[in-house]
């Protein structure tokens, strides 16, 4: 890992900056917090385990809940008799579809700007059932204890008929409407001529299975209505969402709903809003008490989607210098009519190589199910791990280096939009890893022995775009002890958010650390943000780009005569010293304290919405990186070990790279699971997920888990606040790939279904 | 007989069906110690009865009557971060921070298991006195507690810095 150390002599931070105005002002004049390790902020609260989860508040006169979830996975409700629930110990109330309030149906995620619903379904309104695990009864009582064993008692009949399976939805797939906003369709030439023509060539397919997030956290939320408003604490990726598209399912104001979430144990794209927010609720109004709803963790399985299952093709064309002539990324995936993410596999390939021809295009299938959902790297997580084995099969065809097929492919614009790359350096990424890894001695396929244990290596290319949402707004207050707090309506579920903006806002300011509070996880910040798309660092960046120019543009207006930098004008000064002086005469200098100090005021409190994201309409935004593996494949048993890994990456500037590091690890670990262990079996005839557990769905554990390195090119992005480019999701791609790729060398054998379980391999 | 929770004493539940997990959360709002699983296969739940690290979720509360239980809020002196809560820290050892209270309730023990010469599926001398904690055995005898945030290797950084020399 580098961390730049060039530094001025001056420290002086300009401030202002626009997508068009070239690179962040705050990395031109570094005093050092960008790019130091600094740990957690909110360390000593979570070891001692007293950080606050949304399960964890009490609120005066609370009942807990227990909900009852269908066993068929289509039809309707033919009796229910919630008699001996209701008169059973403790139970306050017992809601049904017959006594829940109307409620409007949930605004689907990607439809509105603050739309956060998993799904559009209804939630209780009739007696219809759509997917296996749907709930059917709520019940409210004293102690959880109760609460449960009246769930218990209720009697319920269906009348049920039999669910889709994938192989009958397939006669009959249908083209999404979009991919997250993106045309479904990219084409460029004739990808398949092309390919009929290549003289070399693969054409494979490759499969992947439903995936559940398993954040340690299960779902919660406690409630209470305050006459029409609603009071939440919740497990939230997105407070403003949760707070508006509640407040559209009970017809009140979006700011009638108070909610917080300061602190969510793991998200993954898992915590948005699903059905339990909506009737925890709905039972507290019919109730008049506080509800606190703690789904059990089949509750989540049954209740909040996870990643969809997907059948992809991969074929590519290339001539005798392994150039690709053709390359062609399409397939299927599960989808309801009632989400809208199918789960963007083909992604990578608009993106990642130049070929004389492309086509990508994908197709969805209506299942019965519960609505898939956004998981770490939706689309780029399954994708990379059909394209990247495929281009390690076509590097063997071509009897070439896999690194070496890939720095001939790399294209010097997107190969799809044309644009041109902010910036790329991918190929330096490559190579630094191939080095650090010692790739040079990799050995021909199913020839390296360690007692019983085949040894192999692989490599992958990882990739994730840079996204910054639009909706960024920070409120920014200095007091005259010359402290500033920053508040957003952002999330930080453990990527180190609130610890990383306070380096950049202490930066940008010229203060120190602890001079910066970082406030969020509150629906009463202005504005709007999403711990989502890798795109939350980039989307606070610059909303506190912005006010800290209104900030400075105040502070200029109540400086007064006898203030050195009198008469100067935003943009001449920067900030220095915990304080503002003249960009050109430095000497002119003011402290915040003496400017606030002698225009009388105690505070200076801005609100300023950051700039449009331009630049992703005048550039190819792109993270990437080179991901580098060893495994061991025991000859006798299967099974596979995963010996040394190492992603190496170029992701823009990284600002704290102690966890930065974490979330590069964490994204590496969800993909060891991905590869070999992890998959949500869904029984085709039931429609029913058949391993709702932790001790039947496998997360990868510590004895799974080899020291992982990594590092990066470090080189920040231009067009990017603080040149940094996201990097939440990038960690999960490539993984499986490099994976399967390394137990192709140590074995000869190919396996393009995931999990790389033991009996694939056997 | 009351539980002594973190010293002090707890009258044990009427409702028998309460757990110890449920009892420490819900009863006596030491929110602390969490709920990942509720049937014992994820351990965020671990605390530490009579010194050796237990499963909360799996142990009726009533049946604890007299017993010393030690929750994360328990291991902390006086204000001050035990060794191991500030080793997790220097190491970043966790992200989300759901399971590090169960992460290091359950070092805690583990080390106290390997002193006394409890041996692992990975341990080679069964009859050994004591164990060392090298790299593997202390992440086979961690790997009852699930991190999915991906912090494994702060973790194991941060037990080895505070308990690999000492057991060794």
């Amino acid at each position: 890992m580098s961390i730049a150390d060039s530094r001025s002599t001056v420290p002086i931070v300009p401030q202002g900056w626009t997508p068009k105005a070239g690179s962040d002002p705050v990395l031109r004049a570094k005093r050092g917090l960008i790019g130091a390790q600094v740990s957690r902020l909110d360390g000593p609260l979570k070891v001692r385990g007293d950080a606050r989860f949304a399960a964890e508040y009490v609120m005066e006169g609370m009942v807990y809940a227990a909900l009852r979830y269908s066993t068929i996975a289509r039809g309707r409700i033919a009796a229910l008799d919630t008699g001996a629930a209701e008169t059973a110990a403790g139970v306050v109330l017992v809601m049904t579809h017959r006594n829940a309030p109307r409620m409007a149906p949930p605004q689907l995620f990607l439809t509105a700007p603050r739309a956060a619903a998993g799904s559009n379904l209804p939630v209780m309104q009739d007696d219809s059932i759509h997917w296996n695990g749907e709930p059917v009864a709520v019940v409210l009582a004293e102690t959880q204890e109760q609460a449960d064993h009246a769930a218990s008692l209720i009697e319920v009949a269906y009348e049920s008929s039999t669910p889709r399976t994938f192989e009958e939805a397939r006669a009959h797939p249908r083209t999404p409407d979009s991919l997250v906003g993106q045309p479904v369709e990219v084409l460029v030439g004739d990808a398949e001529a092309a390919l009929a023509d290549a003289p070399h060539s693969i054409d494979l397919t490759y499969r992947t299975p439903r995936h559940n997030h398993n954040a340690i956290e299960p779902h919660a939320v406690t409630l209470a209505w305050e006459g029409e408003d609603l009071i939440v604490h919740d497990a939230s990726q997105g407070v403003k969402l949760h707070a508006w598209t509640l407040a559209q399912i009970f017809g009140i104001d979006e700011d009638q709903v108070h909610l917080t979430s300061p602190y969510v144990g793991g998200g993954f794209g898992g915590k948005t809003l699903w059905s339990h927010h909506v009737l925890g609720a709905a039972a507290s109004k019919l109730a008049g008490r506080p509800v606190r709803v703690t789904l059990s963790r089949e509750g989540v399985y049954r209740l909040v989607g996870g990643r969809t299952n997907t059948e992809q093709r991969v074929a590519i064309g290339a001539d005798d210098d392994g150039r690709f002539t053709a390359l062609i990324h399409t397939g299927i995936s599960a989808m309801t009519p009632y989400n809208a993410l199918a789960e963007q596999f083909t992604f990578p390939a608009r993106h990642m190589y130049a070929s004389e021809t492309l086509k990508t295009d994908q197709q969805v299938v209506d299942m019965d199910m519960l609505a898939n959902s956004f998981m770490r790297a939706p689309g780029e997580s399954v994708g990379t791990f059909a394209l990247e084995s495929a281009i390690d099969e076509l590097a063997v065809e071509l009897d070439l280096d896999p690194i070496e097929l890939r720095i001939r492919n790399e294209p010097d614009q997107d190969p799809s939009s044309g644009l041109p790359f902010s910036t790329r350096h991918l190929v330096e990424a490559w190579r630094a890893g191939a080095e650090r890894f010692g790739w040079e001695r990799r050995a021909a396929p199913g020839t390296r022995r360690e007692g019983e244990w085949l040894v192999g290596m692989g490599c992958a290319t990882a990739t994730y775009p840079y996204h910054r949402f639009p909706g960024g707004v920070a409120r920014l207050r200095l007091d005259k002890t010359g402290h500033a707090t920053v508040e957003v309506p952002a999330n930080d579920m453990g990527m180190g958010t609130s610890t990383t903006q306070t380096m950049v806002t202490a930066e940008r300011l010229a203060l120190p650390l602890e001079r910066v509070t970082v406030a969020y996880g509150d629906s009463s910040f202005p504005g709007s943000m999403l711990a989502g798309g890798s795109g939350q660092t980039a989307s606070i960046g610059g909303a506190v780009i912005a006010a800290q120019r209104a900030l400075v543009e105040q502070l200029l207006a109540v400086v007064g005569d006898e203030s050195p930098l009198a008469g100067l004008t935003a943009d001449e000064v920067g900030s220095r010293d915990e304080g503002l002086c003249e960009l050109a005469d430095p000497n002119r200098w003011e402290s915040y304290s003496q400017i606030l100090e002698r225009a009388g005021r105690d505070e200076l409190t801005v609100v300023a919405s950051a700039s449009e994201p331009d630049e992703t309409q005048a550039y190819s935004m792109h993270s990437t990186g080179a991901v580098f593996c060893e495994v061991q494949v025991n000859a006798v048993t299967g099974e596979t070990r995963v010996h040394r890994l190492l992603g190496s990456y170029d992701c823009g500037r990284i600002i704290n790279p102690k966890t930065a590091a974490s979330q590069f690890r964490g994204g590496i670990i969800m993909g060891i699971g991905l590869a070999l262990m992890e998959e949500t079996e869904f029984d085709e005839r039931t429609g029913r997920i058949m391993n709702p557990s932790l001790a039947e769905y496998h997360v990868p554990v510590h004895m799974d888990v080899p020291r992982i390195d990594v590092m990066w090119t470090d080189i920040a992005d231009p067009y990017a606040p603080a040149g940094a480019r996201g990097i939440g999701e990038i960690g999960i791609t490539g993984v499986a790939a490099a994976i399967a790729n390394a137990i192709y060398n140590a074995t000869g054998r190919r396996v393009r279904d995931l999990p790389i379980t033991l009996d694939k391999l056997l | 007989m009351p539980i002594i929770i973190n010293g002090r004493d707890a009258p044990v539940p009427a409702d028998a069906r309460v757990s110890l997990l449920d009892f420490v959360r819900e009863h006596l709002e030491l929110h602390g110690t969490k709920k990942g699983c509720n049937q014992g296969a994820c351990g965020a739940c671990t605390v530490l009865v009579d010194g050796e690290r237990i499963l909360s979720c799996l142990a009726l509360a009533v049946q604890y009557d007299g017993r010393e239980v030690t929750t994360v809020e328990g291991l902390a002196d006086d204000g001050a971060l035990h060794p191991l809560q500030q080793a997790f820290i220097d190491h970043d050892g966790f992200q989300c921070g759901y399971c590090t209270p169960g992460q290091i309730c359950s070092a805690v023990g583990m080390a106290h298991e390997a002193a006394r010469g409890v041996p692992s599926h990975v341990t080679d001398d069964l009859a050994a006195t004591e164990i060392a904690l090298d790299h593997d055995e202390l992440r086979e005898r961690m790997s009852g507690n699930l991190c999915r945030c991906g912090a494994h290797n702060g973790i194991v950084d941060a037990i080895a810095e505070v308990y690999a020399g000492a057991a060794a």
